[in-house]
């Protein structure tokens, strides 16, 4: 058990994969300089630059080459930038890597990982500041994680790179720098993390979902909420997909109250495909918690139109106990 | 690594040529018979059909080892079939039955046989590319002594990819052919109309790959080029570029007639057959009609076989929909499913 900051994390863990694999290789742009958050630093060093690869401003042949290269025996790691970034590779993303498996009926495998530095961070407006988490699990054939400790970011990368399907690793810019204590491999937290949700914080009252940044805000809220007398179960979905159903049912349905936070737009975003299971499955009352369907503006006040804050998780929470003509509790 | 360009200065013209020939009648044989199963609804979606370009994958083909790859197009059946495929599997698929390529969840545009090399036709055109430049970079990562080669058409070189491509090629100095197939149509467009410049050879002689031509409808001057810069390739000069003139006898699908374009520029096309000009050239070297014949019709007949063995396969269960699509949050089979 070390105590490292995101950055340091993933860093480890993927010269670790790196170290125990030679087949497993990154690529993107700038990462011989240690890639633009300092998450490739000083890798190159140790395993040169045909594995460290620096690549032109080409996202659709970083990510196109990734596919071919991932179904003829090595296991690349695609580095994005910007998740925004990622749209310019998109048919290689969706229809390319998703797909090849499925429609060449099984012969090939596609296993490489694409990281996506994600959501708010430092004033940088509409292109590089989203969270697409949604559109990518709306695609069959892809995984999709969000890591919001440095425990989870180390894992995640880890079983990312072992697995044989394509995932992606969105990672939130305003993590970098959180610490946090990370168990070593032998933990045998690797593969526990995809598809099993995390319940931070044990309470009675009402569940609270969240990934990613998100996450906690609502910790945070879970906190003003204690102190109102309502006590909020925090689950940290982690995995977004498979994503945990069994244990935010099992949740809900204890507390009879789901709220799903999340930083990406409310509208169509993952929180709804959660929040609607839950509705199916208990009945309980649901609701979301998302941005709103606004361009992520640059000027700091307008930026924070788009921010949730602990203080509104925690008020969304309390509407839930307020009684309402819809309300079933 | 079987170099099969060097060993073939040692094997007489008109058996190469004749190898060809026998290629050429089997990608023409395909072709014709899955234009007559579409026009008479026996099988479910559309082909594209490369009817009048079969010297170019025949030839470039030719110059690969068996561990050599090739990506493909949306007009991929020719190149199938000259990398070693089996026209039995590739029927299944068309008819997407059980023991197709794709066990019917690819269909004609999805056709791939990695055992042999052959990495995918693929539906998005470009998308080809940036594919073949990861497989040669995995070969040269894993030091394998292996090459690529890219199947593109003409309409391609109007999409990023193919910059992206060329230019990661030219970088990494992988071990990749690109072959542009120029039939002269992009879908319903003539290409020149829509590509500015000075041609398609000027855009990868820009990124300093160098670009040759040739008559894609001579199977022989194919086969010479290809051999040539494959070589080259193989011995480390980087990404080669060839182009092969052509013409697509079809419309873009099988359910366009093509009536856009002008019937004496297709009269005229199929005038420069690429299956009569070898005939007449292996005439010349004295090869029996009959043998040209039997070529065809064995062609013909292993088209017919493999037809029937198609139709009288089994369609796929309901329950293969939902396999092969991912290890991690596999899809669970929907409730509902006929019996």
């Amino acid at each position: 058990m070390t105590h490292l900051s995101m950055t340091e994390a993933v860093r480890t863990a993927l010269a670790e994969e790196m170290r125990r694999d030679a087949t497993v290789w990154a690529l993107g742009e700038d990462l011989g300089r240690g890639g633009i958050f300092q998450q490739y630093k000083g890798l190159q060093g140790e395993f040169g630059p045909a594995r460290i690869v620096d690549t032109p401003i080409s996202e659709a042949a970083i990510m196109g080459a990734a596919v071919g290269a991932a179904m003829c025996g090595t296991r690349p790691v695609v580095e994005m930038r910007y998740l925004d970034f990622t749209l310019c590779a998109a048919d290689e993303l969706v229809n390319q890597a998703a797909k090849a498996r499925y429609m060449f009926g099984g012969q090939a495998r596609v296993p490489m990982v694409v990281r996506q530095p994600t959501g708010l961070w430092g004033n940088c407006a509409a292109q590089h500041s989203q969270s697409l988490e949604a559109w990518w699990a709306h695609i069959p054939g892809l995984v999709v994680l969000t890591p919001a400790t440095p425990a989870d970011g180390y894992a995640m990368l880890k079983a990312a790179i072992r697995a044989d399907d394509p995932v992606i690793l969105l990672e939130h810019k305003e993590l970098w720098g959180m610490t946090g204590a990370v168990a070593s491999e032998a933990s045998g937290e690797i593969n526990a993390v995809i598809g099993r949700a995390n319940i931070c914080r044990a309470g009675g009252d009402v569940t609270i979902v969240s990934w990613s940044k998100s996450l906690h805000a609502c910790l945070d809220a879970a906190a003003l909420l204690a102190a109102a007398g309502i006590e909020a179960e925090v689950i940290d979905l982690r995995s977004i997909w498979p994503w945990d159903r069994r244990t935010v049912i099992a949740s809900a349905a204890k507390t009879k109250r789901l709220l799903v936070v999340h930083e990406a737009v409310q509208d169509a975003g993952f929180g709804a495909e959660v929040a609607a299971t839950v509705a199916e499955e208990t009945g309980v009352r649901v609701k979301r918690l998302g941005s709103p369907r606004i361009p992520v503006p640059f000027s700091p006040p307008l930026e924070a139109a788009f921010r949730r804050t602990a203080a509104e998780v925690a008020a969304a929470a309390r509407t839930m106990f307020a009684r309402t003509p819809n309300s079933s509790s | 690594m079987n170099d099969a360009h060097s060993g073939r200065r040692n094997e007489p013209a008109a058996e190469r040529l004749l190898a060809h020939y026998r290629t050429m009648a089997r990608i023409r044989a395909f072709e014709n018979a899955a234009e007559r199963l579409y026009n008479e609804k026996r099988i479910p979606g559309f082909v594209h059909l490369s009817t009048g370009q079969e010297a170019i994958p025949t030839g470039v083909c030719a110059n690969l080892a068996p561990g050599d790859q090739i990506t493909s197009t949306h007009r991929g059946h020719g190149h199938t079939l000259a990398k070693g495929g089996d026209a039995g599997a590739m029927m299944l698929e068309l008819f997407g039955r059980v023991g197709g390529y794709c066990k019917g969840k690819g269909g004609s545009m999805h056709i791939a046989d990695f055992s042999i090399g052959m990495l995918g036709a693929n539906g998005v055109v470009s998308a080809g590319m940036p594919i073949a430049v990861g497989a040669a970079h995995a070969a040269k990562l894993l030091g394998r002594e292996t090459m690529v080669a890219c199947f593109f058409g003409d309409g391609a070189v109007n999409r990023g990819p193919f910059l992206e491509s060329l230019n990661w090629a030219a970088v990494f100095k992988l071990p990749v052919l690109f072959v542009c197939e120029d039939n002269r149509w992009a879908a319903t467009t003539p290409t020149a109309s829509m590509t500015a410049g000075p041609g398609i050879a000027a855009r990868a002689e820009a990124l300093g790959i160098r670009a040759f031509s040739c008559d894609g409808n001579d199977v022989a001057a194919v086969d010479d080029l290809a051999g040539e810069l494959a070589r080259k390739v193989r011995a480390g000069a980087g990404p080669l570029f060839m182009i092969a003139r052509t013409y697509r006898w079809s419309g873009h699908t099988s359910a366009d007639a093509g009536a856009y374009r002008d019937p004496a520029e297709v009269a005229r096309a199929k005038e420069d057959d690429p299956l009569e000009r070898t005939r007449q050239q292996l005439m010349g070297l004295g090869v029996a009609s009959r043998d040209l014949d039997g070529a065809v019709a064995a062609a013909e007949s292993e088209m017919a076989a493999a037809i029937a063995a198609a139709e009288a396969a089994p369609l796929p269960a309901f329950a293969d929909a939902f396999a092969d699509v991912q290890d991690i949050g596999a899809p669970k089979m929907r409730a509902g499913a006929p019996a």
